[in-house]
């Protein structure tokens, strides 16, 4: 178990590394510069900005600079936002990105595993018809279809929650939470029916009732961890698609976390800010991935030997 | 004809080849069935539709500047707020959607498939650091990847339409790469080779074919994945501009709007919704006519 633990964190960091240095050269490579759409400025005043942000160096010196400060989890000065330094941004953004995104996969878990489980117990029932409906739905319809909808009919219309901002308390993380979850509800219930009733069709499960063993029983106690294991799996790209889902959420509720600044920075080729944030979700992903691979190798023996 | 048996030499011999098998337990699932249907109408009507206007997407009515639904005037759909139409420039918009997303698909298929059957039928050190390299980019999240990509190329619907294929083909890479693998072990491959065929004619020849249905089930999957890129990057911004329509971007100006009208929202999103409805249904059909460890 150890070794399987660190040969998946050593492969992770590598990831990770991976991903700095291509996210750094890629940047440097896309044609314009931070400063670029700025108003007229005299090539005297651009060069002396240039060189108070090291632009001016070669770009390996650059790199080098830079891979020093990560050392010391420094993230460097923001280009755009000219106060902040990238640090700052992501403290005050993160905290709200990591809250929409906790909870978008607490209820994505419970009603897509819910709806799954409902499904599987009584096929082609109402519940399960729900289930298959809310599983289409929540594929094909987008994010960014649903979510404006959303606004226009439960803040616009009738008013029961605010529009966006983070202004209304919990009540304005409803909608995003919810929004947010519904493409993973939809994943996690097909998951969980197809699983389940692969599972009730185990030789254990059916001698689990020979023994009189009561069917809540067999249910709760035999067939969760056969039930699981493909929702668990699913949880490392689940993360993916909540970062993917949170820069979408962020623009269209206007929640200030880090998903909206991403796309600005990038727009704007604030090279440390998109590194900053590049590195966040990348280490994200990278830690969930390796939490899911864990369950997985302590849950199945076969994951873990194999 | 003595014995009643009609012997005419050119007729099919009887039983059906599997292709065919495949294809007629396609037509038999409905909801696939009416997956094609609605979708060729709407690939139709995008590519056909705008010409029976006689303005385009892009031209400005200033008679008529957010004109509501009134299907006797020139603008059945009404228009947005520079009086341009609003079903043409959905249409239209479609027509660059579809495009994308079908050619796309296509390229992001070819690439990952001679890339997964090189890697499986090569082995060894050659397989090893070849899929080392899609490992390293499968551990990127997808919208970094996409992001950076469409800015390296340099803005526009080509560096769009690259970024999107350069993140995409991983996954037909990989799947074709298995079945590759265990393919170079099948003794007509051996055979092939002591017959003394060269490796790229054999990739070509025997491996690629013999991928195929595992090809068309996952390459149905990447249509609406690359419509759903396309769009989402137009939606933030980084995809298709204005002027030029995209589903995508229209359901932006749509969202801009809806306190007003919710009907600049409505039309593209639900062609949007539509089509991924239909591509959805029949990747799922084609899943289970042609999967072989579903049957």
């Amino acid at each position: 178990m150890l070794r399987f633990i660190g040969k998946r964190l050593w492969d992770g960091g590598l990831t990770l590394a991976a991903l700095v240095v291509l996210t750094f050269f890629m940047m440097r490579l896309a044609p314009g510069g931070p400063f670029s759409k700025n108003r007229k400025i005299s090539p005297e005043v651009l060069e002396n900005i240039k060189a108070k942000y090291h632009l001016d160096e070669p770009v390996w010196m650059q790199f080098a600079r830079y891979v020093r400060g990560l050392a010391q989890g420094d993230f460097g000065p923001s280009m755009r936002f000219r106060d902040y330094s990238v640090n700052d941004l992501i403290a005050a953004g993160l905290p709200w990105s990591l809250t929409i995104g906790f909870w978008a996969i607490v209820v994505a878990s419970l009603v897509g595993v819910a709806l799954g489980i409902a499904g599987a117990l009584r096929r082609n029932s109402a519940a399960d018809y729900l289930a298959g409906t809310i599983g289409v739905v929540g594929i094909a319809v987008p994010i960014f279809v649903i979510g404006p909808l959303a606004q226009a009919i439960f803040a616009l219309r009738l008013e029961w929650l605010p529009v966006g901002g983070i202004g209304g308390g919990w009540r304005s993380l409803v909608l995003p939470v919810l929004v947010l979850a519904l493409p993973n509800i939809a994943y996690i219930s097909r998951l969980t029916r197809t699983s389940m009733i692969e599972t009730l069709r185990e030789n254990y499960v059916r001698t689990a009732r020979a023994k009189g063993i009561g069917e809540p029983r067999v249910i709760l106690r035999h067939t969760m961890t056969g039930t699981l294991l493909p929702v668990i799996a699913y949880l490392g790209p689940a993360t993916a698609a909540i970062i993917t889902g949170s820069i979408l959420i962020e623009t269209i509720f206007a929640v200030p976390g880090i998903g909206r600044h991403f796309v600005d920075a990038a727009l704007n080729r604030d090279y440390p800010l998109v590194m900053g944030i590049t590195i966040v979700y990348g280490g994200l992903v990278i830690a969930f991935n390796i939490l899911t691979d864990l369950l997985r190798g302590w849950l199945d023996p076969r994951v873990r030997h194999g | 004809m003595a014995d009643g048996l009609p012997l005419d030499e050119t007729a099919p011999p009887p039983g059906r080849s599997t292709l065919r098998l495949q294809l007629d337990r396609f037509a038999r699932n409905r909801l696939a069935m009416a997956g094609v249907v609605v979708l060729a109408f709407i690939v139709a009507a995008c590519f056909l539709g705008p010409f029976l206007f006689p303005f385009t997407g892009e031209d400005a009515d200033f008679d008529y500047i957010l004109a509501p639904i009134d299907l006797t005037s020139p603008h059945p759909f009404g228009t947005d707020d520079y009086g341009r139409d609003l079903l043409v420039r959905t249409l239209e918009g479609g027509r660059v959607s579809l495009a994308i997303g079908f050619l796309g698909a296509f390229v992001a298929g070819v690439i990952g498939v001679l890339y997964g059957a090189i890697a499986g039928y090569a082995g060894g050190r050659t397989d090893g650091l070849m899929m080392r390299f899609v490992e390293i980019l499968y551990g990127f999240p997808y919208v970094i990847l996409v992001i950076l990509l469409s800015l390296v190329f340099g803005g526009g619907n080509l560096a769009l339409f690259a970024a999107i294929v350069f993140t995409l083909w991983l996954t037909p890479a990989v799947i074709v790469r298995a079945q590759a693998q265990s393919l170079a072990r099948r003794e007509f491959v051996e055979a092939a080779r002591a017959g003394g065929m060269r490796g790229s004619r054999i990739v070509l020849g025997h491996i690629v074919p013999n991928c195929l249905s595992v090809v068309i089930v996952y390459g149905s999957l990447l249509v609406p994945e690359v419509i759903l890129s396309e769009s989402f990057l137009s939606f933030l911004g980084i995809g298709i501009k204005e002027p030029q329509a995209s589903w995508g971007n229209l359901i932006q100006a749509g969202t801009a709007a809806m306190d007003s009208d919710l009907r600049l929202l409505l039309l593209p999103g639900t062609m949007l919704a539509a089509v991924l409805f239909c591509l959805n249904f029949i990747a799922d059909g084609l899943r289970d006519a042609f999967d072989p460890n579903d049957r």
